[in-house]
């Protein structure tokens, strides 16, 4: 366990490289659903992060928010798409 | 001599997962159209955290299998945030989708679009009013 915590911190540098470039793409979408397609990936590596981090620091409580905050994303990413979809709630 | 075979495993794991969350990043930027960003964004960070996830679990069971109390509950909770992972991301993906295309964006260099003119929903017919 404690040899994997500097390469974990690794992964986790470069999963927010990667947010990073999704962050781009939400500012600079040309559409609508192109900033929602930003917004459910940085949902997903936000959740993969999150596992990284528990795993980096050894402090669990992360593993458990990231199962939360995996369904409370979905959730918005579906309103998100019926409020573009022009439907009725 | 199972503990070197599993810590290589996960490195492969972690290598992998790494550079296909990346080439989502990367792709996110890239792609000309909608359509061909959400295969870029959702489908790579799918398959990259099925491995990052995949990595995690095996330090899990290694670490229950040397008989610490961690690493049930490691294995558990990893699992469970992959299952989520697993079922939420398509779904999501097939409603952006298809509120993309009824939202009226085209893809990019589309010759014939089989879905235009279509009605919404065959089945249910609009009843203004009905219930309010």
């Amino acid at each position: 366990m404690t040899e994997f915590e500097p390469i974990f911190f690794v992964v986790l540098g470069l999963l927010i490289l990667s947010i990073t470039l999704c962050i781009i793409r939400v500012l600079i979408g040309p559409t609508a659903p192109d900033r929602v397609v930003g917004l459910g990936t940085i949902n997903t590596l936000v959740i993969v992060s999150m596992i990284a981090f528990g795993m980096a620091t050894s402090s669990f409580i992360y593993f458990n928010v990231a199962i939360v905050y995996a369904l409370l994303s979905y959730i918005s990413t579906l309103f998100i798409a019926k409020y573009l979809e022009g439907g009725e709630f | 001599m199972l503990s070197e075979i599993v810590d290589n495993i996960v490195y492969i794991f972690l290598i992998i997962g790494v550079f296909f969350n990346l080439i989502a990043g990367i792709g996110l930027l890239r792609f000309p159209d909608v359509y061909t960003r959400l295969y870029a964004g959702i489908k790579c960070t799918t398959f990259g955290s099925i491995f990052i996830c995949g990595s995690v679990i095996l330090l899990g069971l290694k670490m229950w299998y040397q008989g610490s109390s961690d690493g049930t509950v490691l294995v558990i909770h990893t699992a469970g945030a992959l299952i989520a992972i697993l079922i939420t991301n398509p779904t999501g993906a097939h409603a952006i989708a298809r509120a993309a295309h009824r939202s009226g964006v085209k893809p990019v260099g589309a010759v014939v679009d089989d879905l235009e003119g279509k009605p919404a929903r065959k089945s249910a017919p609009i009843k203004k009013g009905a219930d309010k």
